[in-house]
């Protein structure tokens, strides 16, 4: 990830399911690719579409109103499961830049982050209450740290500083890390008694 | 005198390279980076974009398991594998291996398996280890005192380019376990049970160790099974602290050091536990004399409950439509339940004491006619091992088809799929839904409540079978 995202503004698409989980998200059948692209018209695959294949017209993201939205609320637990990174390239692919919800699975808010995909998380009654609103253009001022609404409400949400920092700056934590190198030198040179072992 | 630590903060400490600030998150040193075909190829590209190649090839070691079929090749030597993206993606993992010299566990290599089985079974997973894989999973290998969790493939990309990842220290939570277990009550009913109790969110954030007498006296395999669910739990990792069990096994493998230095790394090994008076972030306590053998309703590892239990009523409009989608009734029995598919397998359930334990209920008996059932090897070892005791034999007898190595219907991306509405008592850890092929319910259970449940036809209490067995004998 390198391109630097300050603010979201968008209307968004709820999806009030607790624990939805990345088999949901993209299921399986659809990691059997070598490429991070292309992703997005898989995204939530059985939800999009019935058993018999048709587009399902009640599904949050089929409906047409929704359409160009990149604020996605969901409920509690949002990203548990898997550690695909397949997850967020799929929401991104589909034009999502932000999730809302009372809980970000750990290591789906790590890859998510890497991916320009921002993780809001507030309190379960705020997420409930934004769930109403679905249709209000919600601000997301990531410097602040705060979710505006049109109604002037502001949310505090908490990022990592790090976090924070490559989604403003665009920091590409690859390069972060190379330049740590000589440190990791000095660390390798230590050998501590695990690093001893050969494999 | 330096204040206590607790397991976790001994193996972060050990593998800081850089601390962490407010700023910035640690630099944490990985000393062994596990590979599979799924989640790195994006990671290589990467890679290879940026001109870089791997830092140590030598601390990186891969395999071939999610895509693989578990049916033989055809006469023509071909694998049937379910699509030619999927062979494209073995074929990928293969050109990465050889042009950057990591060594590859390849289709016909008798050390080949599901990478959290053949890890541990060639004792490349040590304890006091950071141990990392592009597979959330990864939290078994905690079983033996490794700080071990799951990543991204960005952070795959991370990891081979530099061997550090950057982290931010997890919490501790303790899971105490006490008491012996009841008849026909293993490792993944506990850990079914604990999630039933703490919720599939309840180690979000946190590491946990699982310790108390339960834990002690369980086997390395029983330890596995219960850290791998622990990501079922939310949490990074599992960890459980090394002591004789552990050093018995790795003695045995072929990876782990021999002789001089292996009495050297046991005495290093046997200071990896946390100080008595270690603080944790939380602390549970379980009575595990009170679990029974253990199931799911729903669709998520907490929906547990006892299989003698009534399915609960729905507490909220999720449980509502998990019920609607499992097609279950609350206040119905969950035995009784009719069954399709029952799947014996995975990286939770599919090394040799959890196919003995198939083999014990099979034995003598026959899979009911509805029921097609399949029991996968976790590995090339598992599977040998298991036909020399000729449990092939007696899974065959009994109707059950007997697989190839891999995955296979866990993840059900190799063409072994669970049909859309059938149901499926499975040993694998999630029961999400079309986890196990679109529309497939499933429902998370012991190898013993899977073999059961094989020969009545439904969701059965083995408790039962077994005292059957017994009075009639
Ligand atoms: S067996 Fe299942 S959980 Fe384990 S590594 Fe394979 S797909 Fe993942």
């Amino acid at each position: 990830m390198s391109t630097a995202i300050r603010h979201i503004r968008s209307a968004s698409v709820v999806l009030a399911q607790a624990n939805i989980d990345t088999d949901r998200i993209i299921p399986a059948r659809f990691l059997s690719t070598t490429t991070r692209t292309g992703l997005g018209q898989h995204a939530f695959a059985d939800w999009r579409k019935r058993s018999d294949g048709s587009v399902d017209p009640d599904f949050a993201l089929n409906r047409p109103q929704n359409a160009g939205r990149s604020i996605l609320i969901a409920g509690r637990n949002f990203g548990c499961g898997s550690s695909r990174e397949h997850a967020p390239w799929a929401l991104v692919d589909a034009g999502l830049r932000a999730v809302v919800s009372s809980q970000v699975a750990d290591i789906f808010r790590a890859n998510a982050l890497k991916n320009g995909l921002v993780p809001v998380v507030l309190d379960e009654g705020t997420v409930q209450d934004l769930m109403r609103r679905p249709d209000d253009v919600l601000e997301i001022d990531i410097a602040a740290g705060e979710l505006r609404t049109p109604a002037g409400e502001a949310h505090r949400f908490e990022l990592d500083a790090f976090a924070r920092t490559c989604l403003l700056e665009g920091v590409d934590e690859l390069g972060y890390l190379l330049a740590r190198s000589p440190d990791i030198t000095r660390y390798e040179t230590r050998q501590t008694p695990e690093f001893r072992h050969g494999f | 005198m330096a204040p206590p630590k607790t397991l976790l903060d001994k193996l972060w400490d050990a593998h800081v390279v850089v601390p962490e600030t407010a700023d910035a998150p640690a630099v944490l040193y990985v000393d062994l980076h596990l590979v599979h075909e799924v989640t790195s190829p994006q990671a290589f590209t990467e890679l290879e974009a940026r001109g870089l190649s791997p830092r140590r090839p030598d601390r990186t070691k891969a395999t071939l398991d999610h895509s693989t079929p578990t049916l033989p090749a055809a006469t023509d030597g071909r694998l049937p594998y379910a699509s030619a993206q999927s062979e494209a993606q073995v074929e990928a993992l293969r050109r990465n291996c050889a042009r950057h010299g990591i060594e590859l566990f390849d289709l016909g290599d008798a050390r080949r398996g599901i990478v959290h089985v053949v890890a541990p079974e060639l004792g490349l997973t040590q304890p006091g280890q950071t141990i990392v894989c592009g597979d959330s999973h990864t939290s078994t290998h905690g079983a033996f005192g490794a700080l071990a969790f799951g990543i991204g493939s960005s952070e795959v990309g991370h990891v081979l380019a530099t061997q550090c990842l950057l982290q931010r220290k997890p919490r501790a939570l303790a899971i105490t376990i006490d008491g012996e277990l009841g008849p026909g009550v293993g490792a993944k009913d506990v850990v079914l049970h604990v999630i039933g109790r703490i919720g599939v969110n309840g180690g979000t954030g946190h590491v946990i160790e699982f310790r108390g007498s339960t834990v002690r006296a369980m086997s390395m395999e029983q330890r596995m099974t219960l850290c791998n669910m622990a990501i079922e739990a939310g949490a990074r990792a599992g960890l459980v602290a090394p002591d004789a069990t552990t050093f018995a096994w790795l003695a045995k493998t072929p990876r782990a050091p021999t002789g001089e230095a292996l009495d050297e790394a046991i005495a290093h090994w046997r200071t990896l536990a946390s100080d008595p008076d270690a603080a944790f972030d939380q602390e549970v306590r379980i009575d595990a004399r009170g679990i029974r053998p253990t199931v799911t309703w729903g669709t998520h590892p907490g929906t547990a409950l006892a299989v003698d239990q009534r399915i609960p009523a729905p507490a909220d409009g999720a449980e509502t439509k998990a019920l609607a989608y499992m097609q279950l009734q609350a206040g119905a029995h969950i035995a009784g339940t009719p069954v399709d598919v029952v799947f014996v397998g995975s990286c939770t359930n599919g090394r040799l004491s959890d196919l003995r334990d198939v083999a014990r209920v099979l034995d003598g008996r026959r899979v009911h006619p509805r029921v097609r059932m399949l029991v996968v090897p976790g590995s090339e070892q598992v599977k040998r091992e298991a036909e020399a005791e000729g449990i092939d034999v007696i899974v065959r007898a009994a109707g059950a088809e007997w697989r190839e190595p891999g995955c296979s219907m866990c993840i059900a991306m190799n063409g072994d799929l669970v049909a859309p509405g059938q149901l499926a008592v499975s040993t694998s850890n999630r029961n999400f839904e079309g986890r196990q092929g679109p529309g497939a319910r499933t429902l998370l259970a012991s190898p013993l409540t899977a073999a059961a449940s094989a020969v009545a036809g439904v969701v059965a209490d083995v408790r039962e079978l077994e005292t059957a067995a017994t009075e009639a004998a």
